[in-house]
């Protein structure tokens, strides 16, 4: 397209590099996007906490401001100090720009085997609520009570969203994750608004099954399942258990939608401070929660570029990090599918 | 019991986990696996009292259920009648349709009076209000069955990811998630209450620390969520290691559920007996069921002070393939003979479980779930001839 080759539109992203191995993967990811020319203009931020004026803990203004105007985002592994008194920043962000689903798609890589092949599935998991909000009292010395807090609103915007993400990515159905039968109010709740909102989306197949049942045919065949949807808690342990299928927190991708248009993309593997800053980090959870983000953005073609020239230097195994199988550095890793993504071109 | 865990007052640091899990030479594994199932005491037998027996003779509450389960009982008794096990039948029928609770109580009234149950899963109607109640919570609470204990063990003739397993789940059966207690305060404003007692989680890891040296297991690891559910889960951590520190030749370590999940299914051979609260506890156990071969291959127990009551672990309806005759007898069947173990019948515990087992290596009997297209009653008339052939060859 003529007019294309002219005008190239910078997107801003804020890139929150992060502890430990954060930003030596940050900078790969940056590296990579550049060989790639992606069109992204990065605008790096600390999020560390600072006390706000009324003695709230919250993130720095400038990271804050970035955030408002760019609505993109892209997070490394941010650790929690123990004793800081600040609570986890994770939750902190989440809280800030109300960041009310997770998205994880697990999709299986080719070159680095796993028992399982063939998965193809995204878990979509409500994050504001449910099982986690942190409501819980001791009723008399040795009685806990935690409160499960499932909301009409929370659950249709998690539903919606589900619902839409299913349309946007050509996915064939969604399935909502459950146990109605033992907690009939709360997910009995939940599922009447996805069946509400499964009603303006037919053409994607809804159905619902039990958490049981699904994480029992999860471990045995992965693949019928689509997209899920499912509050808090469920969504916590499934879509861990999705990425334990596909090879672990190293290697799978996460996004997080807020309202606004605000979403940002993390990696969710720990800090690693044990190899940070000796350039044997594996950069690939952080390149594919980029290459999610770019999606997200419309920029399908950047994303495929990037994404089959990680793949097939996975699938290569001639140039992996260690926790992949081999003993390349994270420079040359990166190295390699720069050389990749450029001779795509 | 109570007492003794009260003097436990502080709780001591426990030990880290050193361990390597069960690896090593599979045919090893399998072997000390089978010779722990043929131990001739069960940890049960020893806080509940053998049922009585009249004439000889064990009678034992049926619950048929729904589903797959009325089936899949009618071959259990069929297969105690060829082989003369001297144990009689309650029939006690449970409708789930009707709202009234009078089918259910009932069972629970012949289970007191029997002291035994072999069961199949009641369904549970999710779009009937909440004052329908699930039937076989109802049961286990009444009963107050606070063990569910089930022990996933790789089958030699069936082909699954991971080979070699064996983990014993120990899952809290009676509060937890599943306390029930839902009100909505505000419209559409749901709360459901998680109830987390001391009483009850020093009861299961007393149970699961007694249950781990009975059968000479090494390490118990506990599954929770405490960082996130700090007085919750942390409750229940904290009793964990209270309990750990009195049985100091057995491993105590615990992990967050999401990355249990995670484990699981990259290196299921690292864990030996497990022990939760009770939705872990079921997300947990139908992991590893699926891990092992799917549910039709894992019996399931839930264990009282007074009562005990066997079913299979993974508690599925099995809607779909009722009366259809391709349902895997293989859980209940070894759910009869856990039973069986309990009334102190151990040789026709032994012999049935033998003669299930042998039949399982036949692949062109396994019945669809495992791969095959065998049918139920092929299975249940293999299972029979195995009986009768070892009866001979004594």
């Amino acid at each position: 397209d003529f007019t294309k080759s002219w005008i190239i539109i910078l997107q801003t992203v804020t890139l929150i590099p992060g502890d430990g191995i954060g930003p030596e993967i940050s900078t790969a990811v940056m590296k990579i996007f550049e060989a790639a020319k992606a069109p992204i203009q990065w605008e790096e931020r600390n999020v560390t906490a600072i006390k706000g004026p009324g003695g709230k803990w919250m993130i720095p203004t400038e990271a804050k401001d970035s955030m408002d105007k760019s609505k993109i985002g892209l997070k490394g592994p941010l650790k929690t100090p123990i004793a800081a008194g600040h609570p986890s920043m994770n939750l902190l962000l989440r809280k800030t720009f109300d960041l009310y689903a997770n998205v994880r798609p697990c999709v299986s890589i080719e070159g680095y085997k796993t028992p399982y092949t063939d998965v193809d599935l995204v878990t979509i998991r409500e994050n504001t609520e449910g099982e986690y909000s942190g409501i819980e009292h001791v009723i008399v010395d040795g009685v806990v009570q935690s409160i499960k807090l499932i909301t009409e609103e929370a659950s249709q915007r998690i539903a919606e969203y589900a619902f839409e993400y299913a349309r946007n990515n050509q996915r064939a159905s969604v399935t909502a994750v459950h146990k109605a039968n033992i907690m009939r109010m709360s997910d009995g709740l939940f599922l009447r608004k996805c069946r509400e909102v499964a009603e303006n989306f037919k053409d994607i197949k809804f159905t619902e099954m039990y958490l049981d049942t699904v994480c029992l045919n999860m471990v045995q065949d992965p693949t019928q399942f689509d997209v899920l949807v499912m509050p808090n808690l469920y969504g916590d342990i499934l879509s861990d258990l999705c990425a334990g299928l596909i090879g672990g927190l190293g290697v799978t991708p996460s996004g997080n939608i807020g309202a606004n248009g605000v979403a940002i993309f993390e990696s969710v593997h720990g800090t690693a401070p044990d190899i940070a800053g000796k350039d044997l980090a594996n950069p690939t959870a952080l390149l594919l929660s980029a290459v999610m983000m770019l999606r997200h953005m419309g920029l399908h073609g950047q994303a495929k570029k990037i994404e089959t020239a990680c793949f097939d230097t996975i699938r290569d195994k001639k140039v992996l990090t260690k926790d992949l199988g081999g003993n390349s550095k994270c420079s040359e890793f990166t190295g390699e599918i720069c050389r990749r993504v450029q001779d795509m071109e | 019991m109570a007492a003794s865990s009260a003097a436990l007052s502080l709780p001591k640091v426990f030990r880290p986990v050193l361990g390597l899990g069960r690896s090593g030479n599979p045919a090893k594994v399998w072997a000390a696996a089978a010779s722990c199932r043929r131990e001739k005491s069960t940890f049960v037998g020893r806080i509940i009292p053998p049922p009585a027996k009249y004439g000889g003779r064990h009678t034992v509450t049926l619950i048929p259920g729904d589903g797959i389960g009325p089936e899949l009982l009618n071959h259990v008794r069929e297969l105690f009648r060829f082989s003369c096990v001297p144990v009689d039948f309650e029939v006690v029928n449970v409708n789930s349709s009707v709202a009234t609770e009078d089918d259910i109580h009932n069972a629970i009234t012949a289970i007191r009076r029997n002291g035994v149950a072999l069961k199949g899963n009641i369904e549970t109607n999710h779009n009937m209000p909440p004052s329908h109640k699930s039937r076989n919570n109802l049961l286990r609470t009444s009963l107050d069955l606070f063990a569910n204990m089930m022990h996933c063990q790789s089958l030699p003739g069936v082909q699954t990811r991971h080979k070699n397993i064996d983990i014993i789940i120990i899952r809290e059966n009676t509060e937890g998630e599943y306390s029930s207690l839902e009100h909505e305060s505000v419209s559409g404003v749901v709360e459901s209450l998680k109830i987390i007692t001391r009483y009850n989680s020093l009861r299961i890891a007393d149970y699961a620390f007694r249950l781990a040296r009975e059968k000479g297991r090494r390490r118990v690891t506990a599954v929770h969520k405490a960082n996130i559910m700090k007085l919750a889960d942390g409750l229940f951590l904290q009793c964990c290691k209270e309990v750990a520190s009195g049985y100091p030749d057995i491993q105590f370590d615990s992990m967050i559920v999401d990355n249990t999940t995670m484990q699981l299914v990259s290196k299921p051979h690292q864990f030996d007996v497990m022990v939760m609260p009770n939705l872990y506890g079921n997300v947990v156990s139908n992991v590893c069921a699926g891990l092992v071969g799917g549910p039709g291959l894992v019996p399931g127990a839930n264990y009282g002070t007074n009562y005990a009551v066997f079913e299979t672990a993974t508690r599925n309806t099995g809607k779909s393939i009722a009366d259809k005759n391709i349902a895997n007898p293989t859980a209940m069947l070894l759910a009869s003979c856990l039973m069986l173990d309990h009334l102190r019948l151990h040789d026709y515990a032994n012999m049935i479980r033998g003669a299930v087992l042998t039949t399982m290596n036949e692949t062109r009997l396994h019945t669809a779930d495992i791969g095959g297209q065998g049918t139920t009653s092929e299975v249940v008339q293999s299972v029979m001839k195995n009986i009768q052939s070892g009866r001979c060859k004594n």
